[in-house]
């Protein structure tokens, strides 16, 4: 699904890539032992080896080697059994230690692939060049004093994982699904909260525009874009930004440029670019990494279900759509709770009660599943009552508003409002003929041929017994009775 | 090799060190004598030999996740200029962040 752009001078395609930093999911950080915790007092959560006093020395955690691999076999990626840790050189005042140890030459995780899901319903690969281990920075805070900025290195030294991907990705569309899925397959393996609010997921992307088909444009790479809604708005600006400056006749700078949320506008960031001269050299503080197969067995044992085969099983073994597979699967606990709804029912019916009723009334009063006053079991109870005809799909609507206000069994409700369909065919018979009875006009109209008067009919009969008539039965007598 | 003036301040500004324009010329050629001198080492034929990270065998050490460390706010300020309700103060940085 390729989008094409139409700009004066003819139509124009879009090249992105993107690196995503993911902050790994562990009890300390990368090389010290204190904590990683969201939220803490300033400076409160810093070693001297985060602050870089002098003679302090990296000690690399094994948990955090075992989730980036583990990250990796969920990325479908090659583990590199040598990776090396280099200093990436640069002055920040949130960087005390004047480097970043990262990975460069040798990152832990080479090339790989993931699918992406697209709006049209189709499936497209996305590869994925590398994944490194990398030390995140302090944090600096700009807007508490006129002239003055406050550094609060708490975050100084957590463990990232960066994730590049190859330049595969053709439009806005594409980026946000591709951000939705990695962020759904970090949080399947437990690697990455993929918490976008609160930093722990951010994203940079590489945008640049050519002729279709033709050589790679010069591309610019957009910092600071922290939601999906902010990367389909920032490849939407930047596009157009290079069209109009190739079209007028100049040339893109190949350069970093910030996202501003406020403005919905990228501007350059100059002033980085000289910064740009990193000098990454091996760290001598840190001997090379190695990864046994051994170790990278074992932890592809623990690796979970993952989305995409957990969406190609919900297609295969319950016959559902890719698409309604693929809202199921966006989150591991509402996965589990269709498959329990699922488990002993028409499949597809409980598919459309998850997602179209509760994921609806859930969405429309801001609750979470995890919050949901109808458990699954208690919907899996009412789909039983639809499915072997206690009552009909109407009324199961009013159960369930009255399930989701009360939080009681279906059968318990239909019981206690008396909500159980008639299919005794005597008292719908009795019904009909009443119905028949009171319009000899409509009765004459339909012989003559006005057959849409059928569904009047039917209305009537509802009606009458107040929507507990079986609508099948119903359709029967009718259609023996008049003939 | 021989630096000349427009690398020495590339480096100087890398380096986030200011030097004065009558230093520049001394600072060219003493750099050019240090890497001459590590230039020597591109004397020895090092084909077919496997790079060396350490001379002794050992394995890069590994450590538990668990938190062992920090809650020395006071101990990490000691050495700040200027810091306030736990953070280092600083002169405004903007360029990064909108």
């Amino acid at each position: 699904m390729a989008q094409l752009i139409q700009g004066e001078t003819g139509e124009w395609e879009i090249v992105i890539g993107m690196e995503v930093h993911a902050q790994v999911i562990a009890k300390s950080k990368l090389f010290s032992g204190a904590s990683t915790q969201f939220g803490a007092e300033p400076n409160s959560q810093v070693s001297l080896v985060d602050a870089a006093m002098p003679g302090m020395l990296p000690v690399l955690n094994k948990f955090v080697v075992e989730q980036a691999v583990k990250t990796g076999l969920g990325l479908n990626s090659k583990i590199n059994k040598v990776s090396v840790f280099e200093r990436k050189n640069y002055f920040y005042p949130d960087l005390p230690q004047g480097y970043q140890i990262s990975q460069y030459e040798y990152p832990i995780v080479g090339e790989g692939v993931i699918e992406i899901d697209l709006p049209d319903g189709t499936v497209k690969e996305i590869g994925i060049t590398r994944l490194h281990l990398e030390q995140d920075a302090g944090k600096s805070l700009h807007d508490q004093h006129p002239t003055k900025s406050f550094v609060d290195l708490n975050r100084s030294g957590c463990a990232l994982m960066e994730i590049v991907s190859e330049p595969d990705i053709r439009g806005p569309e594409e980026a946000a699904a591709y951000l939705s899925k990695l962020r759904m397959i970090l949080r399947y393996l437990g690697t990455c909260d993929g918490n976008m609010e609160e930093g722990s997921m951010r994203a940079d992307v590489n945008i640049s525009v050519r002729k279709p088909g033709g050589p790679l444009g010069t591309r610019a790479e957009i910092k600071n874009v922290n939601s999906v809604k902010a990367v389909q708005q920032a490849i939407d600006y930047e596009v157009q930004r290079q069209i109009e400056i190739i079209e007028d006749g100049g040339e893109v700078d190949q350069e970093t440029r910030l996202w501003d949320p406020n403005k919905s506008e990228t501007r350059s960031m100059r002033s980085k670019e000289e910064a740009h001269d990193y000098r990454y050299f091996p760290d001598p503080d840190l001997l090379p990494l190695h990864v046994s197969n051994d170790q990278i067995e074992s932890i592809r044992t623990t690796l979970p279900e993952l989305p995409d085969q957990k969406k190609h099983r919900f297609m295969d073994d319950y016959g559902l759509s890719l698409y309604d597979a693929s809202v199921l699967i966006a989150e591991q606990q509402r996965a589990q709770y269709y498959e329990d709804v699922a488990n002993d029912n028409d499949a597809k019916l409980a598919a459309n009660w998850v997602i179209n009723e509760l994921l609806g009334i859930l969405n429309k009063n801001e609750k979470k599943l995890s919050e949901s006053p109808i458990t699954a079991e208690n919907l899996s109870g009412l789909i039983k009552l639809i499915s072997d005809g206690t009552i009909s799909g109407k009324i199961a609507k009013d159960v369930f508003a009255d399930m989701y206000d009360t939080g009681k069994a279906a059968a318990d409700i239909v019981e206690e409002k008396g909500l159980k369909q008639v299919t005794d065919t005597g008292a719908i018979e009795a019904i009909v003929d009443e119905v028949i009875a009171e319009n000899p006009d409509n009765v004459e109209a339909y012989k003559g041929g006005k057959d849409k008067l059928f569904g009047f009919f039917v209305g009537q009969v509802m009606k009458k017994s107040q929507g507990k008539a079986n609508p099948a039965v119903v359709n029967e007598l009718l259609k023996k009775k008049l003939g | 090799m021989s630096l000349d003036e427009q690398t020495v301040r590339k480096v100087a500004r890398l380096a986030n060190i200011e030097i004065a324009d009558s230093d520049v010329d001394r600072i060219g050629t003493q750099l050019s004598g240090i890497l001459q001198w590590v230039e020597q080492l591109g004397e020895v034929d090092t084909d077919n030999v496997e790079p060396l990270a350490n001379v002794v065998n050992i394995d890069l050490h590994l450590r538990e996740d668990e938190v062992t460390d920090g809650d020395c706010a006071d101990k990490v300020l000691a050495n700040a200029p200027e810091e306030t309700q736990g953070f280092f103060v600083v002169p405004k940085v903007v360029e990064q962040e909108g």
